[in-house]
């Protein structure tokens, strides 16, 4: 990992996200989105790590990330993603939802739409044309993207603050709250209860961050205050299938890789940014699938998730830390294809475009 | 009190009468001034004096910008060298702090660029000159701060001494490169008009392989003084310089160096360069001779370059211990007496004087943050430099300057979590300052008050653990968030406000008749015991959960014991008892006698104090009403109960 490049930006970062390539480009992502937290006036703003002209052959301007345009954001920005190629959703701790369109002819930003909450909106997720909202009130919107006000509300979800939300299967979603549960939401039933709740035994350790496994959509990774990387099957048990010891405090983000789902990464509040491989290793797969298909018989061996063996993984997952130093807190991170982004309060954006090489 | 080094400088607040009475009040890193109406003598004139309460800040370059990639970037420098503690000793300790030196200048030329960028790209004057003397500012900082390097970090001998003298001036007067390239770019340089200068320049700075190919070209171009430029070429080819991997001692060094010195002077004797005057000029620079450099006073820019240069040619092997004596003979020759030496003069002497204490004194003094001399201070300190002084206060001087850093650091919105790091690094009042400041900073989100949070748990502050939870539960209950409010009094452990928010809750159970956030409840654990009322909010949930799964004899047991237990507050008892009629209603008996009389030695309890308490008034016959049915259907499904228990429990024993 020697080319990761660190820039610093006068803002402290609390999301990062990389802009999704369109469907079956072959190019690699050329542009993120960050978002500050904690400063006077707060930005949302987009980078190119293009290759600026022709200056990428003396070595002088290569991979350092260039400010496309950015755009004020009231309050601080407490979640960011793509909705698509165009348009940015960021959530504030004003409780406002934003939907920004990057104009990339001239490059710009513009405010499309909000809708507007008390609390603050501490997590979305999109899909198109839907866009998720949860907060620090415990309450959990439905948006469509054309419309100004929430298309349905689930007011009183939790009892405490919900972190985060991510789509389970497209009606579903799951959400992570501060006494440690996850809630499985189906918007097709009616009422104001989860379809499902599973949850942490014992001292009730916030969760941060939840990801679903790209491929196998019942696999949650989800990160806790105390540094801890829970991986949940949700099909069977109300517990965490394993828990392994990470962070030395609050996990900020887990995201599985899109495309290389046996790479996970991790970023936390004690500064440091993890890479997880767990990778099959061929010497050992038999014993290994052994015990995770002994209750169904019939699965592909490709579609066995490598996370839910439940044989102590220490010796099975590699883990290497990304970040030549330790910093200030790793705020957010995202992957996609050979590139990482993460930014952090030392107001650094790192970037690196060969991660597995 | 120590002795003022002169008066402070008055700053006027536009917008407030000076000449009114003014009010203030000190702030952490800030202070509050207003005027005030005190002493108004002329009491008719009552014009509306200025409205405003003011901020004046203190330390005001932690608001720029650029200069917030300098605090952050040397934060990481910073914190590492915390880390390079006493295990290192001798030279790799040497190395490692030379090159923490290194790293934290390359970072204020880092920012000076950027700086020097934006100034040439801003448009409007005004900015515009404000950048470009904030480039300035950092130059000058850089300059003192490698000079220190040298001095005081590096230490370097005599000998390598002035090689490094020789670097830091080519460095700062950088010029030169820029002209070089211009003179180079024109075809015929030696035609050029700066082309003396160009040379002069660098064989001022000891540039001697770059200057003999620049005469080389003179002579090719001009071929009648092609000889002299040659014998001037070699003369320069010859001077004996230390080279770092070279071995030979100083007292070699010296006496090679004396024969070249005969030999230059030697051809000047035999007017060798009599029909070139640029020639000559440079042969006697080479000699080192005083009138000739100063005539040079433009190309040396200052004092220091004079120094360096006159040191070159006629002290190569000067000792750090001597730098003084010619600093200053330099410094009052360059100047004679027709300016005073300006600030940075002084902090310059003072670092040839090796005088550091006075140099972070006049740094104090003539620089706007406190940025340099903390992070200078600190490193000079690890370089076991400073640890004699202690000041009049308590702390030192490394600590004093590190708090009124940090403290500048706090005032900021956002720059506060730099700011930890380095009370952390104060071991005397540190922590004092942290606790005072960590508490004031605005918690808007949760996210941002676990950040808060996690820096007191992972320093034991529990105090402002408490106070920090306590701020986040109140907000919560203003919200009407109940269950976010009792999460927060758990982890602060605050047994009375968990009390506080038990009642809302029992007391919302009462109007709705159902619990709400019974993901929390139902979750408690261990926490319960933190407050009775929380314990018993638990187990009264427990008891509901317990009657809604029909497991009645387990919820009869619970619900009497939180009755004789004392953990029920009297005021609910009545609600608990009424929660008993469905259960001794059933057709199975649940209580059993001994069990149904504890319940009707509670009733009596209750009533009887009941009766007690409410004669004075007994105004609300309709209330009554309803209670005294209550009572009868109490007394009446207690009796019946007890009847059953009896014979059913005497059945039992019969058969």
């Amino acid at each position: 990992m020697e080319s990761i490049c660190a820039k610093f930006v006068s803002q402290k970062i609390s999301k990062t996200r990389w802009r999704p390539l369109p469907a079956g480009s072959l190019q690699t992502t050329e542009t993120f989105a960050t978002g500050s937290w904690d400063n006077e006036d707060n930005y949302v703003s987009l980078w190119s790590i293009g290759d600026f002209g022709n200056l990428d052959s003396d070595g002088g301007f290569e991979g350092d990330h260039q400010l496309l345009c950015e755009i004020r954001h009231g309050g601080d920005v407490m979640d960011l993603q793509f909705f698509d190629q165009e348009r940015t959703v960021a959530a504030s701790s004003t409780g406002c939802v934003r939907v920004f369109l990057h104009h990339t002819n001239h490059q710009t930003l513009s405010i499309h739409q909000h809708a507007h909450r008390g609390a603050p909106c501490t997590g979305i997720v999109c899909d198109n044309p839907e866009i998720v909202t949860v907060g620090e009130d415990g309450r959990i919107n439905l948006f469509r993207i054309d419309h100004k006000e929430a298309v349905r509300t689930i007011d009183n979800a939790d009892s405490s603050t919900l972190h985060a939300v991510t789509f389970l299967r497209t009606p579903e979603i799951v959400t992570v709250n501060s006494i440690g549960q996850l809630k499985i939401w189906d918007f097709r039933q009616q009422g104001n209860e989860p379809a499902q709740i599973l949850s942490m035994n014992g001292d009730r350790v916030p969760l941060h961050c939840v990801d679903r496994h790209p491929n196998q959509q019942h696999v949650v990774a989800t990160g806790g205050q105390d540094g801890m990387l829970s991986i949940w099957d949700v099909r069977q048990g109300t517990m965490p299938v394993s828990l392994l010891k990470a962070h030395e405090a609050e996990m900020w983000e887990v995201h599985f890789h899109p495309s290389k789902p046996d790479h996970l990464f991790t970023c936390s509040e004690d500064g440091s940014l993890w890479h997880w491989d767990a990778s099959i290793d061929i010497g050992r797969s038999s014993t290994f699938l052994s015990q995770s298909i002994s209750n169904q018989a019939n699965v592909h061996q490709s579609m066995i998730s490598s996370w839910l063996s439940t044989d102590p993984a220490k010796d099975r997952i590699e883990i290497t830390s990304l970040l030549p130093t330790r910093t200030l807190s790793v705020n957010s991170l995202d992957v996609l294809g050979p590139c990482l982004v993460c930014g952090t309060d030392a107001e650094a954006i790192y970037v690196t475009r060969q991660l597995f090489s | 009190m120590e002795e003022l080094d002169g008066e402070p400088v008055v700053t006027l607040i536009p917008g407030v009468n000076s000449k009114k009475q003014m009010c203030f009040d000190w702030g952490p890193g800030e202070i509050l001034v207003c005027e005030t109406f005190f002493n108004q003598k002329e009491t008719s004139e009552m014009v509306p004096s200025c409205p405003f309460i003011h901020i004046i800040r203190k330390d005001v370059d932690v608001y720029s910008k650029i200069l917030r990639k300098l605090f952050n970037e040397s934060h990481g420098i910073f914190v590492g060298l915390q880390r390079i503690e006493e295990e290192l000793n001798g030279k790799s300790r040497k190395a490692q702090l030379v090159r923490v030196s290194k790293n934290y200048r390359s970072v204020i030329r880092a920012c000076m660029e950027e700086m020097h960028q934006v100034a040439l790209a801003g448009k409007d004057g005004a900015s515009g000159h404000q950048f470009s003397s904030q480039v300035s500012i950092l130059s000058a900082m850089e300059l003192i701060w490698n000079l220190c390097e040298i001095l005081f970090i590096e230490v370097a001998p005599a000998g390598p001494l002035l090689l490094h003298l020789l670097d830091w001036v080519r460095l700062h007067v950088c010029e030169v490169d820029s002209l070089l390239a211009d003179v180079l770019g024109t075809g015929n340089p030696s035609k050029h008009e700066s082309f003396w200068n160009l040379v002069t320049i660098l064989v001022l700075q000891g540039r001697l392989d770059e200057a003999r190919q620049m005469l080389s070209r003179e002579a090719d171009a001009n071929p009648a003084s092609g000889d002299m430029c040659h014998i001037l070429g070699d003369l320069m080819r010859t001077m004996p310089i230390l080279s770092p991997g070279n071995t030979q001692t100083l007292t070699e060094l010296e006496l090679k160096w004396q024969h070249w010195r005969e030999e230059c002077e030697r051809h000047l004797q035999d007017n060798t360069f009599a029909a070139s005057p640029a020639l000559e000029s440079l042969c006697k620079i080479m000699l080192g001779d005083e009138a000739t450099l100063l005539e040079q006073k433009e190309l040396l820019n200052n004092w220091y370059h004079f120094l360096v240069t006159r040191l070159l040619y006629s002290h190569p092997t000067v000792k750090p211990i001597d730098l003084h004596i010619y600093a200053q003979s330099s410094l009052d020759m360059f100047l004679g007496g027709e300016s005073s030496p300006e600030p940075l003069d002084n902090i310059l002497m003072a670092a040839f004087e090796f005088d550091i204490h006075q140099v972070i004194k006049e740094c104090s003094i003539a620089l706007s943050n406190w940025w340099f001399v903390a992070h200078l201070t600190d490193l000079l300190d690890h370089c076991r430099l400073l640890q004699s002084h202690n000041l009049y206060f308590g702390s030192n001087m490394r600590e004093f300057l590190l708090l009124e850093y940090a403290s500048g650091l706090f005032a900021h919105h956002s720059l506060w979590q730099l700011g930890v790091d380095y009370f952390d690094h104060c071991p005397e009042l540190g922590r004092v300052s942290l606790e005072l400041h960590i508490e004031r900073i605005p918690l808007i989100t949760e996210q941002k008050a676990l950040k808060v949070l996690r820096i007191c748990e992972q320093r034991q502050m529990t105090e402002q653990v408490r106070s920090i939870c306590k701020v986040l539960a109140m907000k919560a209950l203003r919200d009407s968030r109940l269950g976010s409010a009792l999460s927060w009094s758990i982890r602060a452990k605050d047994a009375a406000f968990a009390t506080l928010v038990s009642d809302r809750f029992l007391r919302d159970y009462c109007e709705h008749g159902c619990f709400s956030d019974l993901d929390l409840i139902d979750n408690l654990g261990p926490a319960m015991m933190l407050s009775d009322r929380l314990t018993f909010l638990g187990k009264y949930r427990e008891f509901h959960r317990l009657y809604g799964e029909r497991c009645f004899s387990g919820a009869s047991a619970l619900l009497l014991s939180l009755m004789t237990s004392r953990i029920a507050p009297r005021s609910f008892w009545m609600t608990l008892l009424t929660d008993a009629l469905p259960l001794l209603e059933q057709k199975q008996v649940i209580f059993s006698a001994e069990q149904t009389y504890a319940l009707m030695r509670c009733l009596e309890d209750l009533t009887s104090r009941k009766l007690e308490c409410e004669e004075p008034d007994a105004q609300k016959p309709q209330d009554d009403d309803i209670e005294t049915t209550k009572l009868e259907m109490l007394r009446l499904a207690l009796a019946r109960n007890l009847a059953r228990a009896i014979i059913k429990e005497g059945s039992l024993e019969g058969s």
